[in-house]
């Protein structure tokens, strides 16, 4: 396939735009294939890879477009050409235009506060590269900052959380996807009712998940904090969660909090636990795959996310949600009954990486050791991310899967994919999927994962095999994409519909051990 | 513990979102203020400099970091700035007798440079100069003399002067001479010669260019000379600067105005004077056949000014904006002693019949220091019909005035624009925010041909490179560190 190189010039723009024009440019020109990046190193390097890089290209600054436009007839590489130039052009301020032009959009933090008159809050999800100066910068004139970014320096995430910490100012991020700061949602975010629940958490799908289970239990969340992957690391120390929890500690709404983490560094946990203690309110604490220690005064541990949200959810005073157990366990005889003895492994497909997380630890409990692309011990990573072998849980959202391409949580293009893939392989017991509602996800995933999971299984019955579907749906009746909806076109499909994460990755568990069981009987 | 209650007051929470779009629909949804950035990388895109200038923003809770260190040093800038009483007060008869040390130095505009590495229309002036000054008897022999090396060159604003265009200064060419009555602090600038597209400024060496220079010598400088003498106490120019953006100048490529209020002045005093009739006549006949004969006391007011808010410790305000035809350099308030440059662009706007942008020079002169005090392309909305240049509307004047405002750290409300409520033109270019809003200096000028002694082609508007900025935002990030 012949490839056509060029560059536009000192033009940014972010990568979700760069996508949305290679789709349309594809769609009009009928060109095989087109990619679009701004000139960074890593950039280019991902091209040196793929094949794509050319002399043209080489000389692309960061702040320049690289074009590149695959096809076998030039007519179609031209035309995709023009279409891309004048999609890029699209959105620019007509030269010489009139009144409108004149009040063109802020460039920088500084002009978007002098238009807003006055601000609280920047949301930055600039390249990481340059993220933590927009960050500084916002810090400098009062701001918190919510960094959804990646790819920040822990030397610059230091910097930066020095400066808040000065300032009394927060820093939820680098790498942080959720938050809800005073009712307002920002980024990859669930509608839930303002309650009585102060949430704290170092994982965005986690915090996601239990602050949308609580809003189930008819419960509401007064803040979500989140602190951002790389806080509860021993160089950053923990700084946004101390800072987090101090908050809630104050905050007069607020009568229970939740820490969700990855298991905090050892120096950090134990200025977490220190901290929580001295709290006049409970706490729970969930560090998932962390040690399980008991709960002690007010502090209360919680070793999965749907525990977590039920503990805080009584501690608020509500009554204690029923168990589920019932429901699990008619789910797996179903299931297993219909399995042949060939199928024994598990395959989670995740968009969330706390789920990926979560059901690792709860298979591992029980005995059930899984390869994943993100394990819990190095050696169960996968040698090839794109094969699963045995028990698998993926974690589509990490870097080798999203490179020049959204987040499965918005795009289930690679989750699809993979699922028909897995539908091939005749050891597969069942596949576990989470579907995450909310801002910023699909808008309509189901419509996307129903008629997949309908092929899935159709092709796993033309080879003489059931293929069990397990999905959860994060996410409340408030969402923008219909809670309800989604759940009945899924079921509708013939997937098995559960209520939590850490329902789900039970119930795969139990599928598995289970069939294992049933083989050494055989 | 510290506590943050800001980030938890009970208030719709107001929200600042920049970079990928999606991820503030939340804050859409929720009626939360919401305010979306036109985020581009700044700068020229490298995240060093993103970082380096992240570290030079003020902070009002921390009075001893770098950036409000900058911050107070720019107050105190503005504060000379504003303070200035640029006022005309004397001719010197030649150069020489303000520097008597000089001997066969040339000044020209912009920031250093070689004879070798000078722009086709510097080349010419040089050789011009020469002619003038009689240190040789033919171009070649000029050019003989100094690729020899027996011409030294300097640029005029380390000498407290500018220069239009090539802007060449040699000993004998008298100058005009405005002291800033505030600071004490004198500039000075060479007339204008009237030899229409055949000027020295434009490279121009042909005998007649020199006959011109030796008129300006012995009729023009002497005129007014007497003429500023019976001024009781100079001529104050901020007020007719002031008067003339009411008239519809922007008081670099249009000083129409300006010249008239000049006219006026001068003609009212040389009445009174003993000057010989028939010089009184040339001499006015000169100022009244040359709209832009008033650039040079616009240009030195400007420069009287700007010296005057030069070297001010930390300060992040630019105090020159010159360009030599190659280069465009800047000179930084608390960065003394030193330029900062990038590559000259060729200016976009009309060109004269028969000339294109192929035959166009880049950007040339020291006139830009009337935009670096806040006139010419920041004090636009003065001057509609400037915008006919580059094919705008009325809107546009309006347009590069406000947008100018975005990269100043004030306005002086000694030059207002009607068109704009009279607010002030904005004045003070900060380093700082032309690399975060990745906004460069627009400069309004003329058009040289890149050929010495072509003269004037066209006129235009071109902007200042980003890289002189970037690279100064580096070197005011390392003085903090050292």
């Amino acid at each position: 396939m012949a490839i056509q190189p060029s560059v536009k010039a000192n033009l940014y723009k972010d990568s979700v735009s760069l996508m949305r024009i290679s789709q349309i440019a594809i769609a009009r020109s009928g060109v095989q294939r087109v990619t679009l990046l701004m000139g960074t190193r890593s950039n280019k390097e991902f091209l040196q890879q793929a094949g794509l890089m050319s002399p043209v290209l080489e000389n692309a600054k960061p702040g320049d477009i690289m074009i590149v436009v695959q096809d076998d007839t030039s007519e179609k590489r031209e035309a995709a050409e023009r279409e891309i130039h004048s999609l890029i052009a699209g959105d620019e301020p007509k030269a010489g235009a009139t009144e409108s032009a004149m009040d063109a959009p802020p460039r920088s933090i500084a002009g978007g506060i002098a238009i807003a008159g006055h601000a609280d809050l920047a949301l930055i999800s600039v390249p990481g590269p340059y993220a933590a100066a927009e960050a500084l910068k916002a810090l400098r004139r009062g701001l918190n900052v919510l960094l959804f970014s990646d790819n920040v320096t822990i030397e610059q995430e230091q910097a930066i959380k020095r400066v808040a910490a000065q300032k009394g100012l927060l820093v939820m991020g680098p790498d942080c996807g959720t938050a809800i700061i005073n009712g307002v949602p920002l980024g990859f975010a669930n509608v839930v009712r303002r309650g009585v629940i102060g949430l704290v958490g170092a994982s965005g799908t986690g915090l996601q998940e239990v602050m949308c289970q609580i809003h189930r239990h008819g419960l509401g969340v007064s803040q979500a904090i989140g602190t951002g992957s790389h806080d509860v690391s021993s160089r950053v120390g923990g700084t946004t969660m101390l800072q987090g929890l101090a908050l809630l500690a104050a905050d007069e709404q607020t009568k229970v909090i939740a820490i969700v983490s990855k298991p905090p560094a050892p120096d950090v946990q134990q200025r977490v636990i220190e901290q929580a203690s001295m709290i006049g309110k409970p706490v729970v604490l969930c560090f998932l795959g962390g040690e399980v220690v008991a709960s002690t005064g007010n502090v209360h541990r919680a070793s999965s996310l749907e525990e977590t949200a039920k503990q805080a959810v009584s501690l608020a005073g509500a009554q204690q949600p029923g168990s589920d157990e019932k429901a699990v366990e008619e789910l797996v005889s179903r299931v297993c009954r219909s399995l042949a003895p060939s199928q024994r492994y598990l395959r989670g497909l995740y968009s969330g990486g706390t789920f990926c997380s979560e059901a690792q630890i709860i298979w591992l409990e029980a005995g059930v050791r899984a390869r994943s692309n993100a394990p819990l011990a190095d050696a169960d990573r996968l040698a090839d991310p794109e094969d699963s072998y045995g028990h698998t849980a993926i974690d589509l959202g990490s870097d080798e899967f999203t490179v020049g391409r959204p987040h499965p949580m918005i795009d289930y293009g690679v989750r699809v994919d993979r699922l028909l893939k897995e539908a091939n392989d005749p050891t597969v017991a069942c596949v576990v999927l989470d579907v995450v509602l909310g801002y910023g996800s699909h808008a309509n995933p189901a419509e996307i994962l129903a008629p997949a999971i309908r092929q899935a299984k159709a092709t796993a019955k033309a080879k003489g095999r059931e293929l069990p579907v397990i999905c959860f749906v994060c996410g409340t009746a408030e969402d923008p994409q219909s809670f309800e909806t989604q759940k009945t076109m899924l079921a509708a499909a013939g997937a098995e519909l559960v209520g939590s994460s850490t329902a789900a990755a039970r119930s795969a568990q139990a599928i598995a051990s289970r069939m294992a069981a049933s083989q050494a009987v055989a | 513990m510290n506590a943050a209650p800001s980030a938890l007051r009970d208030r719709k929470t107001s929200i600042i979102s920049l970079g990928a779009s999606g991820l503030d629909r939340g804050v859409e949804s929720s009626g939360a203020p919401l305010t979306r950035l036109h985020w581009q990388p700044v700068g020229d895109g490298s995240p060093e400099v993103a970082w380096n200038l992240a570290q030079l923003i003020g902070d009002a809770d921390d009075a001893d970091c770098l950036g409000s260190r900058i911050d107070r040093a720019n107050a105190q800038a503005l504060e000379r700035i504003l303070a200035a009483q640029p006022t005309w007060v004397d001719v010197a008869a030649h150069a020489s007798e303000i520097w008597p040390d000089m001997g066969r130095t040339l000044l020209h505009a912009g920031p250093p440079i070689d004879w070798k590495d000078m722009c086709g229309p510097m080349k010419g002036a040089v050789v011009g100069a020469v002619l003038y000054e009689k240190w040789a008897a033919s171009p070649a022999e000029a050019e003989q003399l100094v690729a020899g090396g027996g011409i030294r060159f300097a640029p005029c604003h380390e000498f407290g002067a500018v220069g239009p265009m090539t802007g060449i200064i040699s000993p004998s060419m008298p100058l005009f001479v405005v002291m800033n009555s505030a600071a004490g602090n004198r500039a000075y600038a060479p007339m204008m010669e009237s030899g229409g597209a055949r000027t020295l400024r434009f490279g121009a060496f042909a005998p007649e260019v020199i006959e011109g220079l030796k008129l300006i010598e012995n009729v023009l400088a002497p005129c007014l000379k007497a003429a500023i003498a019976g001024i009781d106490g100079g001529l104050p120019l901020k007020p007719l600067i002031s008067q003339s953006l009411h008239m519809g100048d922007d008081v670099h490529n249009r000083n129409t105005a300006a010249t008239l209020l000049l006219y006026r002045a001068v003609t009212e005093s040389l009445l009174k004077s003993p000057v010989p009739r028939d010089i009184v006549q040339e001499t006015l006949r000169t100022i009244g056949a040359d709209d832009m004969f008033f650039l040079s006391l616009s240009m030195a007011a400007c420069k009287a000014i700007m010296d005057a808010a030069h070297g001010v410790p930390f300060s992040s305000i630019v105090t020159a904006m010159a360009r030599n035809g190659v280069n465009v350099g800047i000179r930084v308030s608390g960065l003394e002693g030193q330029w900062y440059v990038g590559p000259a662009d060729v200016p976009v706007g009309l060109f004269l019949p028969g000339f294109s942008e192929a035959d166009a020079n880049p950007d040339i002169g020291d006139s830009a220091i009337t935009e670096t005090a806040g006139l010419g392309a920041f004090a636009m909305a003065a001057a509609p019909a400037m915008v006919q240049f580059v094919g705008g509307t009325p809107q546009d004047a309006l347009r590069y005035s406000r947008e100018m405002a975005h990269i100043a750290i004030g306005r002086n409300p000694g030059f207002t624009l009607p068109m704009l409520d009279f607010i002030g033109a904005p004045v003070g270019i900060d380093i700082r925010k032309v690399v975060d809003e990745g906004r460069r200096p627009v400069i309004n000028t003329a058009t040289a041909h890149k050929e010495p002694g072509m003269g004037i082609i066209g006129a235009g508007v071109v902007q200042a490179p980003m890289k002189c900025f970037v690279d100064a935002v580096a070197a005011l990030a390392t003085i903090a560190v050292s």
